[in-house]
Order: C-alpha cells, then structure tokens, then sequence
C-alpha cells in the first residue's frame, strides 16, 4: 500500500513551471467557464491582437455557438473584415508582411495556454516595461528582446523594469508602473484576465462539454461498481 | 419447436462444428485459481481492459488523423474540436497510455513480491517481459503521432540512441528514420507500426501469455502451487473456480478503475503535463529544440539510467541492459521460496532499495540535468543494478521462513506480521482509535443510534 | 451446492448488474459512432455559395461546388421554357411530385425565376454526374432531344427542368437545393433566405 501512495504522488507531482527568467509567475483565475468574461475577452482579442495573431484551430461559427453570441456581436467582438462565420480565425496580416515588419512571423495563438500555460501568458501581458534600446521601445521581463510591441500600452500606462542584484549580475525581476493609463491597475488586470480566459477557452473547446459531464459519467460508474460489489460479495459467501 | 428448443438445437449445431461452449467452460468453470488473491492480482485483467480501450480508441482516432508531417499536428487539433465527441476518444487513448504502464508496472512489481516469475513459469514471464517492449515500441511510436514539440525532439534522442552502435549505428539510425532528421518518412512508418504491427504483435503474445498461465496455473500470494493438493476428484482444494468468483471480482475492480480512469480523462487529462506534456501542445519545429526535453513519464527511470552514464555507447548500453536484466530474472532468483511472506530479510531489503532506486530515478528523469541530479541517478543506477547483480548471491544464502502447505490470508493481518516497522503502525491505530476526536465521533454514533432506536 | 445460497439474490443482482452493464455499454457507444458522422470542418465546407450570375447569358450555364456536390445554374431562354410544356408527356413526373425541391421550386419550370435554373448535378440514379448537351437532335440521342442532360454512366435523361424521362433508369427528377436570390444578380445556394418569396 505503501507503495502504491508513494505512485500515486509520483502521478501528480507538477512537473515544471515556466518561468525562465527571474520573474515570477502571477497567478490568473483561468477559467473557460467565465462566460462573460470570455466574451468580452474575445473583444478584446479582436481589437488588440488579431491584426497580428490568428487563431486558426477554431471557426468564428464554434466560437459564435459556445458564447451564444449571435453574427451580428460576433461582427462587434472578433470576426472583422470580410471574414465569414465559417472561417477559422485568421490574423488581418498577412505573414510575409508581418516578417517585415516584426522580423519574426507572429505565432499563432490558439494553443499557447496549454502549451506555457494561462499563467504564463497573465504575467506576459503585464510583463513589458519601456526599454529604448528596442525598436518599439519595449521589452518583456518575462521574454526578453521579444519582437512585439506593447499593444495593451495606452490602457496600462507606461512601466518600468525593476532590478535587482542576483548571484553579483543585475537581474530584471519584474516590471513597476511609471505613469497612468486609461485604465486603473485592477481594470488592466481584469483585461489581461479576460484575454487569458478566452484563450484558455480557445485553447480547449471541448472543456465546455467535458467538466460538466464528468460528474454524470463518475456517477453511473460508481453506481455499476456498487451493482458489482453486491454481486461479488453475494458470490464471496461461499468461499470467505 | 418452441422459442428455446430452435435455440438449443442451434447451440448444439454450432458446438458440433466450434466447441465455444467447451472452450469457454474448460477455460472459467474448469479452471481453478488460488482463492487467496489480493488486490496485486488484478492488474492483468486490467491490462487487457486499457488494451481493448486503446485498440477501440485507436481505431477511431486512426479514421480522421493524417499520418503527413504537414497535416499531422493540425489533424489531431481537428479531432479535439471538429470530430464529434473527438477530444473523448482522444483523452481516453492518451489517458489509457499512461495508465497502461501503471497498470503493468503494478503487475510486474507483483510478479517479483511473490515470486511468480520462478519455475515454473519462467516462459510466462519471458512472454510477458516481450509484451512490455512492445508496449513501450508501442508508446514511444504512438507519441511521435501527434507530432508537436516533445513527440519531434523525444523521437530524435531516442533514434540517436542506435547512432551508439558501433560501426553500423549512424546507418542504422538513418534506416529508422528513413531521412537524416524526424521526417515525413519516420512519421509515416511510426503510424503504420503504431496501427499495424505492434498491435498485432502484442495482441499475439498476449495469447500465448495467457495460454503459458493456463498451462501452469496462477502463482498466489503464499507462493504455493496449488495443483500439490487435490481433492478426490483431482480438483484443488485450494482453488475456486475463475467463473463466477474472479470474474465477479475483477467486474468489481474493473468498475473502480474505470471511476479512476474517467476522473483523469473528464477533470485532468494532462495530468499536470505528465500525460500530456506542455511543449507538445507547440507544433515540431526542426530549428527550435524545448529548453528541457523528457520523455512521457514510464519512460523516465530508464532515460535516467542512460543521463547518469557519462559516454554515449555506455549510456545506451546501460539503458538497454536495464530493461533486457529483466528477462533474466527467473535464472538470477535462486532462491526455491517464492512468496516474499516467506523471504529472508536480504530479499525484503534488495526489493525495497531497488523498488526506491526506481521511482527515484522515474522523478529525476523529469527533472533537468543538475549536478547533484546525476549524481542520485547515478546512485540510484548502481542501486538498480547491484539488485540484479548480487541476486544469485543473495537469494541462495538468505535464510527462509517455513512456508506452509495450504493458502493462508490474501493480505496478512498486521498481528502476523513480524518486524518494528508493523508493531509501529498497530501503535498507531491503536492511538487513532483513542484520540479524541474518534472518540467524540463514537459517542455521537452511539447517540444518533439511540435516538434512531427510540423512535 | 452450497447450502445457505439464495438463488433468487443472485439472480437479481446479476440481472442488476448486466442491465446496467448493458446501458453503460450502449452510451459509450454513442462517442464511437456519432464520431464518424460529418465533422464541423464538413459542415463548415457544406456552408452556403454565393453565385455571381450577371454575366451568365442565355443558354449558357455555371457550375459551382456546393457540400462537395455539383450544382448547375443555368440561364434558360423563352424557347426552352416553352417547350418545356410539350415534355410533359414523356417525362415521369411532369409536376415534381415524387422529387426533391424547396417549394419554392416546386412548378412547371422547377425554379423561382423561371429562367434561372439551378439543380444539384448528381443523377437520381446511382450518383453520376450528368452531361450538358443543350443541342436540339444530335446523333446520339435522336431527334427528339429538345436538349437537357444525359447521364453517361447508365443512359439517363433528364429535360432542361431536371424531369427525367420516362424509361431510363434515374427514378425521380434532379434535386433541387434550396438557393435564394441575395439581389438581382447575386444567387446564394445552400440557404432559403428571408429573401426566397
């Protein structure tokens, strides 16, 4: 028994976290279920990041019918242009214009809280402090030298990198706020929620439909297994 | 005719031409197992459980992935999202590999406690060790499927491996690969043999597997051939019949490992990155390696076996030996008690550091490379082979227990059992059962009985 | 037999179980099948087509894909809608009973605008596709052709309406989908619009 405990721990000991840099990760409330919330993150994502990032693992149709948004809000929120409901979600750039521009193709987007984790991609939005020696004149404490500029800029107001001193080398350990955007910080914080938890939805559709069936699959099982131990132990009598 | 006679009289026609009716008694009814199983006893039914999950599984999630370098890791996101009820048959075939390995690694532990793999069923554990590699061929094909960042970088450390082999391994590697890198070509093959060959091949040794258990029975916890002691009739008075009694049993236990199996597949299908690692939810990208790359989780202790090597041929070497010293544990074992009830201490303190030396190196092969992580590999290396390596000495002058001529309990109460560490937990209990907090819950049981009863 | 066993106990909770048992197995078998119907990435290809038909002449037709189907769109002219009346004695189904069409297109020239034409290619038959052959009496299939279309797999003829004739194998006349006029130029096939009248 004992070491089937000690297996057990094995199964879910957390592997790693993400962070390779000195900064560390915030904590988001990921949650795919926030209705609301997703919505208005896939707005968000609309107005701030589709120029550059697609989403091309999932239909605006699948998005339309999980939020129970109809065409027309979807025409508000994320599917722009001349884009139909069909379509996957595709970014307005092109990528060989986007090469030009940024140096590198912005990645698509649709899996990136699983494959870094919803986390990651809290503290990533919140992580860019102003560094002139960038041609945007931006970094990221949480990946340095990344090509992409601070979309979220006016709303978040401008930072600045915190330094500290770590093993005799300066280190960024993290980013402070250096002036007021058009959001306060709890609003800000609650945008980069919003945009995580769309992406946490996007990443993983089917989480609608799997979270709430589990607990009639587990029910049905535990019943059948209890049909099973009355049997067995019925058929036991003759031997115990 | 009646309803029934017509369906008799069929029965009877068919029995004539295929004795399924014969087969199937000779087999359940007629085929007596010790009655002492415990639990250790069931992860062979269970094998064969996730087994028919993955073939089922596997040949519905065969029917909609494309086996193309260009398509592959798209495909298996157009399962999880397009295919109806896709991501279910997805997380149960990544779910059930995982589970597989824990299943047999559950069973193989069994067969060393009690001593199954000894004379005589040296050739079931041999067919059984076969059915292990396969399994892991198997799952190290099956990874390479999905083709993001882990199953890419994983399957080009492992096929460098063959690069090892003196003289012919660079073309051997290549041969595997049927390209310089992880292509197109390797993918393609991998899902032809993931599909096809393995399959079959493991599905056949699971049949001889089987028919070397029938032929000499199931060993038991006491370690005790049962066939020794016959009734009138021939029949073991030590053993029940497989039907109804183990088949009522194993429907029990099937039932709670499917409750299991469902949790992880509805609430945590990855598993916190174990079942499903995290880069590989990034498409293959042959200029980009992980930062930390790792096998799945089954495969660690022997990846760390082959990272606590410092040279390339020794590593593979290691690795390889690691596994193929398994096959030659019923020569290694030369101690006549099969049971560990019945073992000397030197056994019990053999099994428990090499069950250690594993797991410790199952944790370090997830972790990255530090100095003092290859140091503990390295510890535990030398751990997992001296097991092996000083068997012959240990097992033949160990001093035994007098095992005893009929089956005893399947789990041995704690009073019978001797050694400090079980009169330390009887202590316990017995401290549990007088705290206070047990005793206010027996008072208040007492209680509400009264009150119950007073009604 | 043991003493002490009840038979009946048994019985039930065998049955109990094996019921259950048998309901468990049927819902995991809905996942297996229903995984193998068409996919959302079908559907979304199944989604309507629009047709630009302004520079479709009379006489002349278009072919565009709709859920992987052929569909025609053909511009009759005022002498092919006449003649369709005199047709009426050689076809199987002069007034589209037995076929499939919205009713919309349920009529003499199986259409909303009885010039515009559209039908899905396929033949009723065992799924051709058929052969535009527009020409009054060619050779090959004798002056009474009035023109229409002829399936090459199993000799199938169809008038300029999508009516079989009588005596081929195709038992009913070509499916019309439902289509709508978006404007006057602009045909969308796979949706019947608020627009369809």
């Amino acid at each position: 028994m004992k070491k089937v405990l000690i297996f057990l721990w094995l199964c879910v000991l957390p592997l790693k976290s993400f962070a390779e840099t000195g900064v560390e990760l915030e904590h988001a409330d990921a949650n795919a279920f926030d209705q609301l919330s997703v919505i208005r993150g896939a707005g968000y994502y609309g107005e701030y990041c589709l120029a550059c990032h697609g989403l091309k693992q999932i239909r605006y149709s699948r998005i339309s019918k999980d939020l129970k948004v109809n065409e027309t809000v979807m025409r508000d929120l994320i599917l722009l242009g001349d884009a139909k409901i069909y379509d996957v979600v595709r970014s307005a750039m092109p990528v060989e214009s986007a090469k030009l521009a940024f140096g590198v193709a912005p990645p698509d987007l649709s899996l990136v809280t699983r494959s870094r984790g919803a986390n990651w991609v809290y503290t990533y939005l919140k992580s860019f402090y102003e560094d002139s020696k960038r041609p945007y004149g931006v970094n990221n404490a949480l990946l340095p030298n990344v090509a992409m500029p601070n979309v979220l800029w006016e709303l978040q107001g401008p930072q600045g990198a915190v330094e500290e001193r770590v093993d005799g080398k300066l280190k960024i350990v993290g980013v402070e706020s250096r002036g007021h955007g058009t959001l306060t910080e709890r609003q800000f914080d609650q945008v980069a929620n919003d945009l995580v938890n769309f992406l946490s939805y996007v990443s993983e559709p089917s989480i609608l439909q799997r979270v709430p069936l589990g607990k009639y699959v587990i029910a049905f099982l535990l019943f059948l297994t209890y049909l099973f131990y009355r049997l067995k132990k019925e058929y036991w009598k003759d031997i115990d | 005719m009646s309803q029934r006679d017509r369906g008799a009289s069929f029965l009877a026609w068919l029995d004539e031409r295929l004795p399924v009716a014969k087969f199937l008694e000779d087999q359940l009814l007629k085929y007596y197992a010790p009655k002492n199983f415990n639990f250790l006893y069931f992860f062979g039914s269970l094998a064969l459980l996730v087994l028919v999950n993955q073939l089922v599984t596997g040949i519905v999630l065969a029917m909609h992935y494309k086996p193309a370098a260009e398509l592959a890791f798209d495909s298996v996101e157009y399962i999880m999202r397009d295919v109806d009820w896709g991501w279910l048959l997805r997380y149960l075939h990544s779910t059930g590999a995982s589970l597989m390995f824990v299943v047999i690694y559950m069973h193989m532990f069994r067969g060393i406690f009690y001593g199954s793999f000894k004379k005589p069923r040296e050739l079931l554990w041999l067919f059984g060790m076969v059915i292990f590699v396969l399994l892991m061929a198997e799952a190290f094909m099956g990874y390479l499927l999905p083709w993001g960042q882990m199953s890419y970088w994983g399957a080009q450390v492992i096929i460098s491996l063959f690069g090892a082999i003196p003289v012919i391994g660079e073309d051997l590697a290549t041969w595997i690969r049927g390209d310089y890198v992880i292509a197109d070509a390797t993918l393609n093959r991998f899902f032809a043999l993931h599909v096809i060959a393995v399959p079959l091949a493991i599905m056949g040794l699971v049949v001889l597997h089987l028919a070397a258990l029938r032929t000499v029975g199931s060993n038991n916890p006491d370690g005790i051939e049962i066939k020794k002691n016959r009734d009138l009739v021939g029949i073991p008075k030590d053993g029940i019949p497989f039907h109804p009694y183990y088949t009522v049993k194993d429907l029990y236990v099937a039932g709670l490992f499917l409750t299991i199996f469902a949790w992880i597949v509805f609430y945590s299908p990855d598993m916190g990155g174990l079942f499903l690692e995290h880069p590989n939810f990034d498409p293959a990208d042959p200029m980009k390696t992980p930062e930390h790359i790792q096998p799945v989780w089954y495969f660690t202790p022997f990846y760390s076996i082959l990272r606590a090597i410092p040279s390339k041929l020794g590593g593979v070497v290691g690795m390889g030996s690691s596994i193929l010293v398994l096959f030659l544990l019923p020569w290694l074992d030369r101690c006549p008690v099969k049971s560990i009830r019945y073992r000397g201490p030197l056994f019990k303190i053999a099994l428990t550091a090499f069950i250690i030396s594993f797991l410790g190196l199952g944790v370090l092969g997830t972790k990255p490379v530090t100095e003092t992580y290859t140091l503990m590999a390295r510890g535990f290396s030398v751990i997992y082979f001296s097991f092996f390596l000083f068997m012959p000495i240990f097992s033949s002058v160990e001093i035994t227990k007098e095992v005893p001529l009929r089956l005893t309990e399947s789990v041995l109460p704690l009073a019978k059992r001797e050694g400090f560490q079980w009169r330390l937990i009887e202590e316990g209990i017995l401290a549990l059962q007088h705290s206070p907090l047990i005793e206010s819950l027996k008072g208040l049981m007492s209680k509400l009985r009264g009150n119950h009863q007073g009604r | 037999m043991i003493s002490g066993v009840d038979n009946e106990k048994r019985r039930f909770l065998t049955q109990a179980a094996s019921v259950v048992g048998a309901v468990g197995a049927s819902l995991v078998a809905v996942p297996f099948v229903s995984s193998m119907r068409p996919s959302a990435k079908a559907e979304a290809l199944g989604a309507p087509v629009e047709v630009d038909i302004e520079k479709l002449e009379p006489g002349q037709r278009l072919v565009v894909l709709w859920r992987g189907k052929p569909v025609w769109v053909l511009k009759r002219t005022q002498d092919v809608l006449g003649s369709l009346v005199e047709l009426d004695g050689e076809v199987l189904d002069p007034r589209s009973e037995q076929s499939i069409q919205p009713a919309h297109s349920k009529n003499e020239a199986r259409s909303i605008r009885p010039e515009i034409f559209v039908a899905v290619g396929v033949c009723t038959h065992l799924g051709c596709s058929p052969v535009f052959r527009p020409e009054i009496a060619p050779a090959d299939l004798g002056a009474d052709w009035k023109g229409g279309f002829f399936c090459p797999c199993h000799g199938s003829k169809f008038d300029l309406a999508g009516r079989v004739y009588k005596g081929v194998p195709a038992p009913v006349n070509l499916e019309i989908p439902p289509y709508y006029f978006a404007s006057d130029n602009q045909l969308v096939v796979g949706l019947e619009g608020e627009h369809a009248s």
